[in-house]
């Protein structure tokens, strides 16, 4: 019997290594090719340069800032709104009331909507009916919306999970709700807040239908939050879809790659810090 | 002769449609240590909180009569709560220092009223760690987190934040329940030094230690107060055969 047993724990252990071996295989083959193909193109010019010719020569340097810029604004819109809301729905209406209830289910649904919606909406509202045009503020604000529900959730998340008794015992020392949420939870769930910084971050930076509907596709360095913009996903789309130089689209793909990674890297690094900060 | 500190009038407490404590009246002495005892769920740690209005956290809680603290029913309409409860600080059975410093933690309470003078939080923060008996063990790395300590340290630690706020009275909710039996006697030890000072009601399920640390006892049962009495007459002397039945281990 237990030699039976033990070759059934050997195959289930094989499969689920296989399983793992996949995943591990699927991103390799996808970042290797990637990378393959693309860091023929990269160069010091590839990243300075802004793109001439629709792409086809120069660099992408435009379509990096352009990127940034877009991402930094809709984590500086998304963020005190997201932690603003969850710390509503988690710390000042406990119950479920009606209203607390439409507000989870918008951000539920939100988070299902496919981007290229958020990108109509955000041309047809943000740049016609608000006149901001295409823009980095347009691009923002759409973005802004897109990712909100993972802020909400991912900060709910961390909220919950600070103990009760940390509420209780700043409460009981006559602190306001106000200086407990803000001095005691808050903090706590910073580590969780980061990782949906992260996720916003993640997405954000992949984004192209929203982007291209909202901030343009303009070939300069935008400057002004007025100024149209291209995001790298964007540029790599126009690359890749209208045939200009699938060299150029390939070296556009492995720094957006490089990127995210460096990004994570460094938000992971951010949140063990706070985490240690707290724990030890 | 003593002075009456709190009293209590007729207090009903419910959750939701359970009524937690039955018309339950009593008089807590000044500077006196006054021990609930009771089997679980008789209604001593409601009446606890109901002393510094922690009750309502709860959502539903309906109190009803009145807590007369210093003169003053503490469930007037005007009561304004976060006095009320800088005035009556509580212990928690679990320890719970916040995930900040060690010093942190104590000028939590201070800070949150208003107090941001370096020097004066410096004075509160060793004033409070020397009363709760913690100084000496911490005074070297207040800036070190405050998780790193013992549940014993930790325990010290909270009653020094509910200290640095200059309460009058403290509650304890079984504070040396989660504790091992060195940390639990020096608590206790500290209760009997706080005790000169500050009106302290504790709630605890051990008898022995309700005898060793408190001047009254007061048994509750199903919501009801059933005995309220000076601890050495309780315990020695009960009127009422269910105390008598408790304390001799017949039940709870």
């Amino acid at each position: 019997m237990k030699h039976l047993h033990s070759i059934r724990e050997r195959i289930i252990y094989a499969i689920i290594w296989l399983g793992a071996l996949f995943v591990a295989l699927a991103l390799l083959a996808i970042v290797g090719y990637v990378a393959v193909k693309g860091a023929g193109s990269i160069s010091w010019a590839f990243l300075t340069e802004i793109p001439s010719r629709m792409g086809k020569e120069g660099g992408i340097s435009s379509a990096i800032v352009g990127t940034l810029y877009l991402t930094v604004v809709a984590i500086l819109i998304s963020t005190p709104l997201g932690i603003g809301a969850a710390v509503y729905l988690t710390e000042y209406q406990p119950r479920r009331s009606r209203f607390t209830r439409m507000v989870e289910i918008s951000a539920e649904v939100l988070a299902g909507i496919p981007s290229i919606v958020f990108g109509l909406f955000g041309f047809v509202f943000f740049v016609i009916f608000l006149g901001l045009g295409w823009s980095v503020l347009s691009g923002g604000l759409t973005l802004s919306l897109m990712i909100l529900p993972t802020m909400i959730r991912t900060t709910q998340e961390a909220i919950a999970a600070v103990p009760a008794e940390f509420r209780e015992n700043s409460l009981a020392l006559g602190a306001t709700r106000w200086q407990t949420v803000s001095r005691i939870v808050i903090p706590s769930a910073v580590p969780g807040i980061i990782t949906g910084i992260i996720l916003s971050v993640g997405r954000s930076v992949g984004e192209t239908a929203a982007v291209l509907l909202t901030a343009g596709s303009a070939l300069g360095i935008p400057i002004l939050p007025t100024d149209p913009a291209r995001s790298m996903a964007v540029h790599l789309y126009f690359l890749a879809s209208e045939g200009i130089s699938m060299e150029r689209a390939y070296g556009t793909a492995l720094l957006l790659i490089i990127m995210v990674f460096v990004i994570n890297y460094l938000a992971n690094l951010s949140r063990r810090r706070f985490s240690c900060r707290l724990k030890t | 002769m003593d002075s009456v500190k709190v009293r209590v009038k007729d207090l009903d407490v419910y959750y939701q449609k359970f009524q937690a404590l039955h018309k339950v009246n009593v008089d807590i002495e000044e500077n006196k240590v006054t021990a609930l005892i009771g089997p679980s769920g008789c209604g001593k740690s409601t009446f606890l909180r109901s002393l510094n209005r922690l009750n309502e956290l709860i959502e539903g809680t309906i109190t009803e009569g009145m807590v007369i603290i210093d003169g003053v029913n503490i469930y007037d309409y005007g009561t304004d709560v976060v006095q009320l409860r800088k005035k009556v600080g509580i212990v928690f059975q679990k320890p719970s220092a916040f995930p900040m410093s060690i010093y942190e933690n104590v000028a939590y309470g201070p800070r949150i009223h208003g107090i941001n003078k370096k020097i004066e939080l410096d004075e509160i923060v060793e004033r409070s760690l020397r009363q709760a008996n913690l100084w000496d063990e911490v005074k070297d790395r207040l800036k070190s987190s405050a998780l790193r300590l013992s549940g014993g340290q930790q325990q010290r630690l909270v009653i020094a934040r509910v200290l640095s706020v200059n309460p009058e009275i403290i509650l304890m909710d079984e504070p040396a329940s989660a504790l091992d039996p060195i940390s639990t006697a020096k608590l206790e030890d500290l209760i009997a030094e706080l005790k000169g000072n500050y009106t302290i009601v504790i709630v605890t399920h051990n008898m022995q230690q309700a005898a060793r640390v408190s001047d009254y006892t007061a048994f509750f049962l199903n919501g009801h107060l059933i005995e309220f009495q000076p601890t050495a007459r309780l315990f020695v002397n009960p009127r009422d055969k269910r105390t008598e039945d408790y304390i001799t281990g017949r039940f709870g």
